[in-house]
């Protein structure tokens, strides 16, 4: 896959990257160079074969229901970049764009 | 031109286990901001989800209850998406592979037919915080205590042709949950939410119409009103000759109107993948059976045992299967009654109902018992009182007065049913009133209303009335 | 340069004090980390008051082997009260509130953490380039890189400035840097040792292991690194045997596996020189050698750099500036927060990875690549385990070529991801695999590597160890240190 500026712009969005005009000039090439180059996948056939989420085939373990984490808030927003009465301080949430 | 209307239903409920999905900090509701969210529910870097035992447990109860295939092997995927209220970047939810599959849920229509909504499915996944948007000098605050709560969300395939329809399977549902015991059902704090995907399409279409998701619903009566705004509104805009744009759609119940969110014309890409933290959940028999082993009786079992074994009618027992705690309550009173199930449902739902919701209270909140309820039912059942009187007793207990013998000992309201005390009452009255004897005589029936009257007066009401009939139509007549 | 066995063995004949130990170490790391940059942050005070405590309990009879034992720890580690970074700014001033299990599991062992190694930013790169703090310097040629991505605890262990150190392999991310440092690397099956607290990059491949001068030291260290963590779904519930137990169990009969896939066009021929003879030592110890074929090895690269991309695309998400790390100034809405914190944040390899994964996972891309990498790695694992039908250990090189130069491959990222063409696919199958030194070309040091079946480290280090008596690679230090 060849990508094209736009692509990468909107991959950047997704992904909540700012690209200038010189980032996408730059990351566009290298980016496709990739996709090309692990597009050689597709040259093996795997229609027989189960996709491999995980090396492990076991499954989920559980944990009993019970409260076993004590209110640290204190301690986690000391690093916090801004808190206020408790809150993570934000740019303004406008509700519609959830 | 004839609309119909299609509506489909997800329900998010908030599965009432004490701690989150994916971690140990407690679920409670109303904590000060961000004192039950530990570092996992935080997204700091390097933690890890582990999964909460109950939610599963939970989840084949509800499987169970609605009649679906639970799944012997599902799957955590991440939903990928960037917002303030969730911390790690992903939603931690089922997508390809949910824990519970197809099944079905029967509602009572007003006509009484009974119509079968099917589920398409249930899957598991984690509560997200919430963004307060009190102003912080321009900015917003984040809450993350709600952040991994457990969540079922619950999706009907598009079965419903009515804003009616959609309220029926909704407190089918509402009720199934609480009876399973896996959601406090409280819909004022968020724990059952709904949004609806309404469209409309011409009557006899093969095709739906397009369709738009309704969101912020968070009590029947707006879910009700909310459907039918945007029912008429696609209906208007079809009839305009424009189209209905698919869209996410915002209700406001202050000003009772649907409207769009901004922001949604970018497509959102998910990117769901499995979630690399977790491994398949794998459900076996022994598990699914031992959970249907531990069942209560659900609310359609219920229902019909009542039909079966009291001789309802269908519209009352569906209302008394409505929750756990009024079912409980009828059937005491019915044990107390000495077996009246007819009068005690008409008890139940009239005179108890009526009083509370007048003060606002639950059932279990009732000043009067079940006991004293079924009391009081048979006393009228064996002519001890009248059913007049029963009102006034029913107050009294409802104030504290006490029990139902206590009290008609106390005022002396225990019913005449001796025929020679009638009678010599009747006798006094009719001597006392030699004109009104005149006149009725002469053919003015209606004034056997007046003496009926007359007699309650001086009994002070506690006449029989069958009895007071009978003996002044002999009377009046000889 | 002593190894652990043999400062346990000080320690506990009070040869040696921790104080005095780890004062040797913290002042080989004054002098020499200005010029190798190996580390990040170093926890000179807190070093002290353990090792203190550490002599305490070893006064008082109370002390395990390793109690005292000075140790460093890559900085992906997270770890209570102290920065960690991962190598990125956008974390530079995250000083962890918690620590991780292997964090935890040292400090309950009593060893005493004198600082946090420099990494390829969230270990992604395998030249230690890509770090926000600047490359790490290879000791034994400080115009290369020591490999990457915990090519800091790999020039550490290989400079001595600390016995011993944790790395974590999502792609060959231990054994790369300990084959380009001339050091013994173990990257464990995937679940043997808690993820829990190490910093995410690909998760379904993400494995912490150690650095150490020997196999031994190795054994010794995974007693105390391996085991079950209910804190991480993904660790697996089976018992810890002791690593150090079977370590002189004679090799005769092991049966060797040479991958054909790993000795073709791409190897260095004064690489492939090396690991033939070191190859020769295995035979004279009596195992057997047999020719074995993983026809998809080729495919192991860009099936990687498709995963752990996408994993990382996710993982990373939570990097957004507001519950810690990094925040740009002054953002002017939401969208600008976090855009410019994580732009701001992030460096250049990272932004390629996260790009790629989202693109990866993204609508109508999502079978033709996530899909597809997923199924080739069936098909990698199918290749192992029939491998291990007729084979205990399969033997090769590490790495293609010894340490390249600085700057060599900077511009040309698919350059720099074949360099991991031998390692990359024991991730995507969950095998242990470990690197030891076994020569020099050209002055740089060669690394071979032994890949086992699942749970099989304790074969792995008996073969290793084996080879280690018979040989003093391990042993050679760089000059100058």
């Amino acid at each position: 896959m060849t990508l094209t500026a736009a692509d990468v712009k909107k991959i950047a969005h997704l992904a909540r990257l700012n690209m200038s005009e010189d980032d996408i000039a730059f990351y566009t090439p290298q980016l496709s160079n990739i996709l090309h180059f692990v597009e050689q996948m597709n040259q093996c056939d795997t229609s027989h074969i189960d996709p491999v989420a995980n090396p492990l085939d076991l499954s989920q373990r559980t944990r009993p229901d019970k409260v076993t984490e004590p209110n640290q808030r204190e301690a986690f927003q000391k690093i916090a970049p801004e808190v206020q009465a408790g809150l993570y301080l934000v740019p303004k949430v406008i509700e519609d764009e959830a | 031109m004839e609309w119909e209307t299609v509506i489909g239903l997800e329900v998010h409920a908030q599965l009432s286990t004490k701690s989150k999905i994916f971690s140990g900090a407690a679920t409670q509701f109303g904590a000060e901001p961000n004192t039950q969210a530990c570092a996992i529910d935080l997204g700091f870097p390097g933690v890890l989800p582990v999964l909460n035992a109950e939610v599963i447990r939970m989840a084949i109860k509800l499987g169970l209850g609605i009649n679906a295939e639970i799944a012997p092997r599902s799957v955590f995927a991440r939903k990928n998406y960037f917002y303030p209220d969730l911390p790690k970047g992903y939603q931690i939810s089922q997508y390809e592979l949910p824990i519970v599959k197809k099944g079905f849920l029967d509602i009572l229509l007003e006509d009484g037919s009974v119509k079968r909504i099917n589920i398409t499915r249930a899957h598991l996944e984690e509560d997200a915080g919430k963004s307060l948007h009190e102003d912080f000098h321009g900015q917003s605050g984040i809450d993350l205590n709600r952040a991994g709560t457990p969540l079922l969300e619950i999706v009907s395939e598009p079965d419903m042709r009515s804003a009616k329809e959609a309220i029926a399977y909704l407190k089918v549902l509402h009720s199934l949950v609480r009876y399973l015991e896996i959601c406090d059902g409280n819909m004022q704090e968020g724990s059952f939410r709904c949004d609806a995907n309404v469209s409309v399409r011409k009557k006899g279409d093969p095709k739906f119409g397009t369709r738009t998701e309704l969101k912020n619903l968070n009590s029947f009566r707006f879910i009700e009103r909310a459907i039918n705004f945007e029912v008429e509104r696609q209906i208007e805009l079809l009839e305009s000759g424009k189209k209905v744009t698919q869209e996410t759609r915002l209700y406001d119940p202050n000003k009772n109107e649907t409207r769009s969110m901004r922001g949604k014309e970018e497509a959102h890409d998910y990117r769901y993948f499995p979630d690399p933290d977790l491994l398949p959940v794998a459900i076996t028999m022994d598990q699914i059976e031992k959970v249907r082993a531990e069942l209560p009786e659900l609310p359609q079992q219920k229902r019909q045992r009542f039909i079966d074994a009291y001789a309802l009618s269908s519209y009352d027992a569906s209302v008394l299967v409505t929750s756990k705690a009024l079912a409980d309550y009828f059937e005491t009173v019915v044990k107390e009654s000495g077996n009246q199930p007819k009068l005690a449902a008409n008890w139940v739902m009239g005179e108890l109902s009526g009083a509370l919701n007048k003060a606002n209270l639950e059932i279990t909140e009732s000043p009067v018992t079940a006991a004293q309820l079924g009391k009081l039912v048979q006393r009228i059942a064996d002519n001890t009182i009248s059913g007049k009187l029963a009102k006034t007793i029913f107050e009294a207990m409802w104030n504290g007065e006490g029990d139902v013998d206590a009290i008609i000992e106390k005022r002396g309201l225990k019913q005449v049913t001796d025929s020679s005390a009638i009678e010599a009452l009747v006798d006094k009255i009719i001597a006392a009133n030699p004109a009104q004897l005149a006149d009725y005589r002469a053919g003015k029936d209606k004034l056997f209303g007046y003496f009926v009257g007359q007699a309650m007066k001086e009994s002070g009401g506690k006449m029989n009335p069958q009895q007071l009939n009978e003996v002044l139509k002999k009377k009046l007549n000889a | 340069m002593k190894t652990v066995a043999e400062l346990s063995r000080d320690l506990a004949s009070k040869k040696i004090s921790s104080v005095e130990l780890t004062k040797h170490y913290l002042d080989r790391i004054k002098k020499f980390d200005k010029t190798l940059n190996a580390f990040i942050t170093v926890t000179e005070d807190q070093a002290l008051e353990n090792a203190k405590k550490a002599d305490e309990k070893r006064a008082k009879s109370a002390a395990g082997p390793l109690t005292g034992i000075p140790l460093a720890q890559k900085d992906i580690f997270c770890t209570l009260g102290v920065k960690t970074t991962c190598g990125s700014k956008i974390l530079d001033n995250f000083i962890s509130p918690y620590d991780a299990t292997t964090v935890q599991k040292f400090n309950d062992a009593g060893l005493v953490l004198l600082g946090k190694t420099n990494m390829d930013e969230f270990a992604m790169g395998s030249s230690n380039e890509n770090s926000f703090y600047g490359p790490v310097k290879n000791p034994w040629d400080l115009e290369r890189v020591p490999g990457g991505s915990s090519g800091g605890s790999a020039a550490t262990v290989a400079a001595g400035l600390a016995p011993a150190a944790t790395g974590t392999d999502t792609g060959g991310s231990i054994r790369q840097p300990a084959a380009l440092c001339g050091i013994t690397g173990l990257k464990p099956t995937y679940g043997r040792v808690s993820r829990y607290g190490m910093i995410a990059f690909a998760s379904s491949l993400d494995q912490g292991g150690l650095m150490t001068r020997s196999a031994e030291d190795a054994a010794l260290l995974l007693n105390v690194m391996a085991g079950f963590d209910e804190k991480d779904s993904t660790s697996v519930d089976k018992p810890v045997p002791d690593y150090t137990k079977k370590l002189n169990n004679s090799i005769k009969g092991l049966r060797i596996g040479l991958p054909s896939e790993f000795f073709n066009q791409g190897l260095d021929a004064d690489v492939a020189k090396v690991v033939q003879a070191a190859i020769k030592e295995y035979e004279k110890l009596g195992a057997s050698v047999h020719e074995i074929h993983l026809p998809n090895t080729k495919l192991s690269i860009p099936a990687y750099y498709v995963i752990a991309p996408a994993e990382c695309s996710s993982n990373l998400a939570r990097f957004d500036g507001v519950r810690y790390g990094y925040r740009c100034k002054n953002p002017q809405d939401l969208e600008d927060l976090y855009k410019r914190s994580r732009s701001e944040g992030f460096g250049a390899e990272v932004k390629r990875r996260i790009m790629i994964g989202t693109y990866a996972l993204s609508a109508g891309y999502y079978d033709a690549y996530y899909l597809q990498a997923q199924k080739v790695r069936g098909l990698i694992r199918q290749d192992f385990s029939k491998a291990f039908e007729k084979v205990d250990v399969i033997l090769g090189p590490t790495s293609p070529t010894t340490a390249f130069k600085i700057g060599e491959k900077t511009a040309d990222p698919i350059s720099m991801y074949l360099s991991d063409i031998y390692t990359i696919a024991v991730n995507l199958a969950g095998l242990p695999g470990m690197s030891i030194p076994c020569g020099f070309a050209k002055n740089l040091p060669v690394g071979l590597q032994l890949i086992g079946n699942l749970f099989s480290e304790e074969q792995l280090l008996t073969a290793a160890h084996n080879y280690q008596k018979v040989t003093d690679w391990h042993t050679k230090q760089p000059e100058g240190f």
